[in-house]
């Protein structure tokens, strides 16, 4: 394997990315941003799943229609986050139940 | 005796678009996998929200170590994966067979620490349910917390199992002679399912197992 293809390289220098941003994304874990914490840890990992659908998964190289398809349904899914969240957020008035502090 | 050369079905013009009409569909799948997962982070996010004390101490009584060491394992099987798919490319059935191989492997290692983590909550009463104890405030948001961590991933280790199954065809077909080798672009979907699961494995890691890990 002296003379490994040049993809062969890539593939090696995204799993040591990867790997690196998990032990980032864990030592971040340990210091107390306050609400920052939530926000770093999930764009580390937004960062990782890019990494891993563009070089994996061959992103780079799909039909548009891949990625017309799949960037449709993530924004799909963005859609039904938001507005759950949004839904959920004006109905604030609801009281917890007994036994469940907020 | 020699290989047929590639051949595609009638209904399609040349083999690029064969190939091309498979990504598509697996991706399409996969898409419909985003938006089932997807409702569990949205139940997630929103207790998480409303019951964060809560959601807090319940994570942190989840280990860090067998947790990072399932996330690297997952990326290392990502990594084996796409070099199984190269290799199938390139005709290399040994190879190809070699790297299968280890990625079934990392799966399995994978589901044995995974079986370890869950036998731990057993023990220690944090499985939902009469039996569930909790020593602290919260206790119904800490119990809500793990129902919700075992259905994630419960539901993540039954992709990881599908996975292997699909690991263990494509091996089987690489390894033995009497049959004919994967095809790449057969080889290159279940590559696309696999690191999906890894996907959703990257996601699950910071909300479940380091929310909470500073207070």
């Amino acid at each position: 394997m002296s003379a490994a293809a040049p993809a062969i390289h890539r593939y090696v220098r995204v799993f040591a990315a990867l790997v690196a941003l998990t032990l980032v994304t864990i030592a971040v874990a340990m210091i107390d941003l306050g609400p920052l914490n939530i926000a770093v840890a999930l764009l580390i990992a937004v960062t990782k799943a890019s990494l891993v659908a563009v070089f994996f998964m061959h992103l780079r190289h799909s039909h548009y229609l891949v990625w017309l398809f799949f960037g449709l349904g993530l924004i799909w899914m963005l859609v039904l986050l938001v507005a759950t969240l949004h839904e959920s957020a004006s109905r604030e008035w609801i009281p917890s139940p007994p036994g469940w502090a907020p | 005796m020699a290989h047929a050369p590639a051949a595609h079905a009638h209904h399609f013009a040349d083999l690029r678009q064969q190939r091309e009409a498979a990504q598509l569909g697996m991706w399409i799948f996969l898409v419909t996998e985003v938006l089932f997962f997807a409702g569990l982070f949205t139940a997630y996010t929103l207790y998480r929200w409303r019951y964060s004390a809560g959601f807090d101490a319940a994570s942190h009584e989840l280990a860090l170590l067998p947790g990072g060491a399932n996330t690297i394992i997952l990326l290392l099987s990502s990594l084996t994966m796409v070099l199984a798919v190269y290799h199938a490319e390139h005709e290399d059935r040994r190879r190809l067979a070699r790297y299968l191989a280890a990625t079934l492997l990392l799966g399995l290692a994978f589901m044995l620490i995974k079986a370890f983590e869950y036998r731990e909550k057993f023990v220690h009463h944090h499985v939902p349910g009469a039996g569930f104890l909790w020593h602290g405030p919260d206790a119904n948001a800490a119990q809500l917390f793990f129902g919700l961590y075992f259905v994630m991933t419960g539901l993540h280790a039954l992709h990881v199992i599908v996975g292997l199954g699909l690991l263990s065809v494509l091996l089987v077909r690489a390894r033995s002679r009497r049959f004919t080798p994967p095809r790449h672009d057969t080889v290159e979907i279940a590559g696309l399912y696999w690191h999906f699961v890894d996907l959703v494995w990257i996601f699950l890691f910071p909300l479940l197992y380091l929310i909470g890990r500073h207070a």
